[in-house]
């Protein structure tokens, strides 16, 4: 017997740590949390392998035929075998604009929450570090960003925008402004939840000792402080990422986000909203369908997390 | 007949994966008016012996076995409807922390009469006259103002007061105090307990004080139960307990007061920490941190025996109480 | 009492000015007031006699005070589109909105109470499960989705309810038109205040749930428990009491929050309010329009957090607002 092979019993690898976790028991145990990690997974696989297995590329006008516009998915009468899910009003394959779709709505919600997750923990490290007025100041601040509504925030920053560059330039950029404007507006979430743990970490003695032996704020912030607010900054980017995805597919279905030419979810929603009452109700519901499901596997996620991350145990 | 009589009251916990014994088989019982306190470190099943006898524990917990006679009716067995005609009116309970056993968001007036109103057919005003002459008694100052307070206006020492008004309001035979005094300035709390002493004796009512106190049992009380790892493993007159305690526990509990130690030494205390519900150790739970111990302690759990005094569950009392070992227990 | 309510209006003020800043920066920077007014066809003399005339060449806090003056007298601009005062328009248009978030804060709150207290205190029923499922699915759904939904269930497929307008209105008093004083109208409301209420009622459900949960297992309601109180006076009276006072906190904050999912309500059931209207005003470019909403739309968030956080110092006994004042 040779040394390699008992070497991974004795050394389990990252995985197998994972997998025999209290999280990953729990997670087991769990169906319902099994059931939508694996929908989400295949979800976001589907969309970012979109390229590689859409039928159709939604962005190349050669492909798209006016002609073809309005097809049903192929379980219902008069529609096209090639079409599996119909096709929009533009002609175009609903399935593969889906799929495309999809890839820029869980773009969109990711990035905006890792910036918002950047802007806030960096301002609840700062706040509760350094403490005193500026602390106060920030914290005021969250509470009055806090108190407006971030889809109203977003709503006329975007609107704003559009009128100022025009709908050319705007859409253009539109990613880039939906990923600002909902990365921008959420970070008192995370900022207050940082600032309580570096309040309740730097009263302790590591943090002391860290400091004694000489080490800067930065390092003891990010080395010390920080991972002991991981599980609560997880769950509220599973929660944000949700929440993100339905801002922005609001703001896409009230024409403010990704433009018809390159539909996110939200924006496909709008597009086939007009056609919802002369009978041509997949293009709305299908894409309605996936965001719900894609909505909600997050959402469930986020539910067994905090549950699990957040175990109030009993107080026997 | 006595007021309260328990037997083999055997009171579980059901955790997510397994199910936890935190009672393990009390008997005892309580005459009319007599005071008894109950001892124990945290997580003897003080607390939970208390609530039980009211039948409040919640959940995971649950009484799984045994009779708790109160007037000869067992409180296990009562309807929801009984068990609400007991609560507060024939048996009342004194909680730990003042600062959070009263509603924050509802007047004293309001706390004071709706308990009155769900006992006894009263008017309001004749509800908040009673409130008034209870408050008196417990020497509240000027009771009328403070009908109208909340309990953020008042101090700790005022609230446990108002407390003791409360427990009184229906005159019961009963009130279990769980540690009242813990949670308060040390000054107020010798005067927290003359008065529950006071009340108790002129009004007749019967006391089972639970706390972890020697001190304040041996002036509170008249019976003492010793509890350790949800059994009770030494009772008997408190005078006995306290001047010669049987059990090793026992014993180590009274050597760490403040009051046996010289000045320069250092506390004696027991070595050890009390096992958690889930691994008691098998036989004496107390095995792992007596200096007794042996094969037969480890293996079997101690029956209850009548030694000298008092009760007392260990296999080693005989031995322990042998001249030489005595003076080493002693020393 | 007085100290504490010039704390909350100093700051709100502040919050109004920066509101105004902004507002104000967008103003200057949107679109081009001659080219509304005159056209193009002006020669550039004429253009820089106007500009002059206008206060366009004067320093940036002369105009921003010029401009703060007129909107503190209510003179927000003239929309390029209605040809009205913007103020006015948008006045017009308020009581449409104001109604919707009645009627969803109404579903709400009559659903969300009863809704929370249950599911907390039977929390393994199943009754609660179905409820705590369809909360989750409910959060989940966005609320223009919700809103197409209903319209192609009740108005497209069974012809039971409007899908868009208001119906029949009665005036009330000055621009109030209400949509409570006719069937057609209650018929019409239906619909855009049910598909409002729906992103928010399952957040109060869970909200009431959880602090209700957690107000449970309180010592104090033990100690009721105690005294042998009865069941319903330790839910509703001892327990429910103390529930709502942080409710009461987020619900103010939601309230502001309802007035910018009306614009997509309104959006999808053509809801003649302000939230349509100011999407309109943006394809349109009409930038005082879009100001004007700006402010009364700030206004109103302010308005409410104020209030809100009064209510609040009002409910909690231990936030004495009296003694806060001496």
């Amino acid at each position: 017997m040779s040394t390699e092979m008992l070497n991974p019993k004795q050394q389990p690898s990252r995985w197998s740590k994972a997998w025999n976790s209290n999280m990953g028991y729990s997670f087991r145990r769990n169906p319902v949390a099994v059931v939508s990690m694996v929908v989400f997974l295949l979800i976001a696989a589907a969309s970012f392998l979109a390229p590689l297995i859409a039928p159709y590329d939604p962005y190349d006008p050669a492909q798209i035929d006016i002609m073809n516009s309005e097809y049903p998915p192929v379980w219902i009468n008069d529609s096209l075998p090639e079409f599996l899910l119909g096709t929009d009003d533009q002609g175009r394959d609903l399935l593969s604009t889906i799929l495309y779709g999809t890839r820029l709505s869980l773009l969109i919600g990711i990035c905006a929450v890792a910036l918002q997750a950047f802007l806030g923990i960096s301002i609840g490290l700062i706040a509760g570090y350094v403490g005193g007025r500026l602390d106060s100041l920030l914290m005021r601040l969250a509470d009055i960003q806090l108190s407006f509504s971030t889809l109203m925030v977003a709503i006329i920053f975007l609107a704003v925008t559009q009128a100022m560059f025009g709908s050319e330039t705007f859409n253009r950029y539109a990613i880039v402004f939906l990923i600002a404007v909902i990365g921008v507006a959420e970070w008192p979430q995370y900022a207050r939840t940082v600032r309580a743990t570096v309040l309740a970490e730097k009263k302790k003695e590591y943090v002391d000792s860290a400091r004694v032996l000489g080490f800067g704020p930065m390092r003891i912030m990010v080395r010390h402080i920080l991972p002991n607010s991981l599980s609560p900054i997880f769950v509220i980017s599973t929660v944000q990422v949700a929440n993100a995805i339905i801002s922005e597919a609001s703001l896409s279905f009230l024409g403010l986000g990704m433009p018809p030419s390159q539909p996110s979810l939200g924006s496909l929603i709008s597009s086939g909203f007009d056609y919802i009452f002369s009978g041509s109700w997949w293009i709305t519901a299908i894409p309605g369908v996936v965001l719900v499901v894609l909505v909600l596997v997050i959402n469930l996620l986020g539910d067994w997390m905090r549950d699990v991350l957040n175990p109030k145990l009993y107080k026997g | 007949m006595s007021l309260l009589s328990v037997r083999d009251l055997t009171v579980k916990f059901a955790m997510r994966d397994q199910t936890v014994t935190a009672l393990n088989g009390i008997s005892f019982d309580l005459a009319k008016g007599e005071r008894l306190g109950i001892v124990g470190e945290s997580g003897a099943g003080k607390s939970i012996t208390g609530f039980s006898l009211m039948n409040l524990l919640s959940r995971p917990g649950y009484i799984d076995n045994g009779q708790i006679l109160f007037e000869g009716e067992d409180v296990v067995q009562m309807n929801d409807k009984r068990l609400r005609n007991l609560r507060g009116n024939r048996m009342a309970m004194i909680f730990q922390d003042p600062m959070v056993t009263l509603n924050p968001v509802l007047t004293i007036g309001q706390q004071m009469i709706e308990t009155l109103m769900a006992h006894r057919k009263l008017s309001r005003e004749e509800a908040r006259q009673i409130a008034i002459v209870k408050l008196r008694e417990v020497y509240i100052p000027s009771p009328e103002e403070r009908l109208e307070q909340y309990p953020h206006e008042l101090s700790g020492g005022m609230r446990q007061r108002i407390i003791i008004a409360i427990a009184l309001l229906l005159d019961p035979q009963l009130i279990i105090a769980d540690e009242p005094t813990t949670a308060l300035d040390v000054t107020i709390q010798a005067d927290i307990m003359e008065l529950m002493l006071e009340l108790c004796q002129s009004n007749q009512v019967g006391l089972i004080l639970i706390t972890h106190d020697l001190g304040v049992v041996s002036q509170m009380t008249e019976r003492t139960l010793v509890m350790y790892a949800g059994r009770i493993i030494e009772s008997g007159r408190t005078r006995e307990i306290i001047n010669d305690p049987q059990h090793p526990y026992t014993q180590g509990l009274i050597n760490a007061l403040p009051q046996q130690t010289l000045p320069g030494q250092r506390l004696k205390q027991i070595p050890g920490n009390m096992p958690g519900l889930a691994s008691i150790p098998t036989g004496c739970a107390f095995n792992p941190r007596c200096k007794y111990a042996t094969d037969l302690c480890r293996s079997r759990v101690p029956e209850t025996v009548h030694y000298g005094e008092v009760e007392v569950a260990c296999h080693e009392v005989q031995r322990l109480n042998s001249d030489e070992d005595r003076q080493e227990a002693r020393a | 009492m007085f100290a504490y309510l010039a704390k909350r209006v100093i700051q709100a003020i502040a919050v109004m000015f920066v509101i105004s800043l902004i507002a104000f920066a967008i103003q200057g920077n949107l679109g081009d007031p001659l080219r509304e007014l005159v056209g193009q066809s002006v020669s550039e003399e004429v253009r820089q006699q106007l500009r002059d005339e206008l206060g366009l060449n004067d320093s940036f806090v002369t105009q921003y005070l010029r401009f703060a003056g007129n909107a503190l007298q209510g003179d927000l601009g003239t929309s390029y589109f209605f040809k009205e005062p913007a103020l006015d328009v948008i006045l017009k248009k308020l009581p449409a909105t104001l109604e919707l978030v009645f009627g969803a804060t109404l579903i709400i709150v009559g659903f969300s109470v009863p809704l929370g207290v249950y599911t907390a205190i039977k929390p393994d029923s199943i009754l609660s499960r179905i409820i705590m499922g369809l909360s989750i699915i409910g959060i989940s759904i966005p609320v223009f989705l919700t809103a197409i939904l209903m319209i192609f269930v009740f108005s497209v497929e069974y012809g039971w309810l409007p899908s868009y307008g208001r119906g029949d209105t009665v005036h009330v008093w000055g621009y109030w038109q209400t949509n409570f004083a006719t069937a057609d109208g209650w018929l019409h409301i239906i619909l855009p205040s049910f598909a409002l209420a729906s992103i928010m009622l399952p957040l109060f459900v869970r909200l009431i749930r959880a602090e209700m949960m957690e107000v449970l297992q309180s010592e104090y309601v033990k100690y009721a428990k105690a005294k042998g109180i009865k069941p319903w006076r330790i839910y509703f009276i001892h327990a429910l009491k103390n529930t709502l006072l942080p409710v009461i906190t987020v619900g103010g904050v939601q309230i502001g929050t309802m007035v910018a999912y009306t614009i997509l309500t309104e959006t999808v059931f053509q809801w003649p309010g302000m939230g349509f209207m100011f999407l309109e005003a943006v394809n349109r470019v009409d930038t005082p329009l879009i100001v004007a909403y700006l402010i009364v739309v700030g206004f109103i968030f302010v308005v409410t957090n104020t209030i809100v956080d009064l209510i609040y110092g009002l409910v909690n006994p231990t936030v004495n607002i009296a003694r806060m004042g001496a």
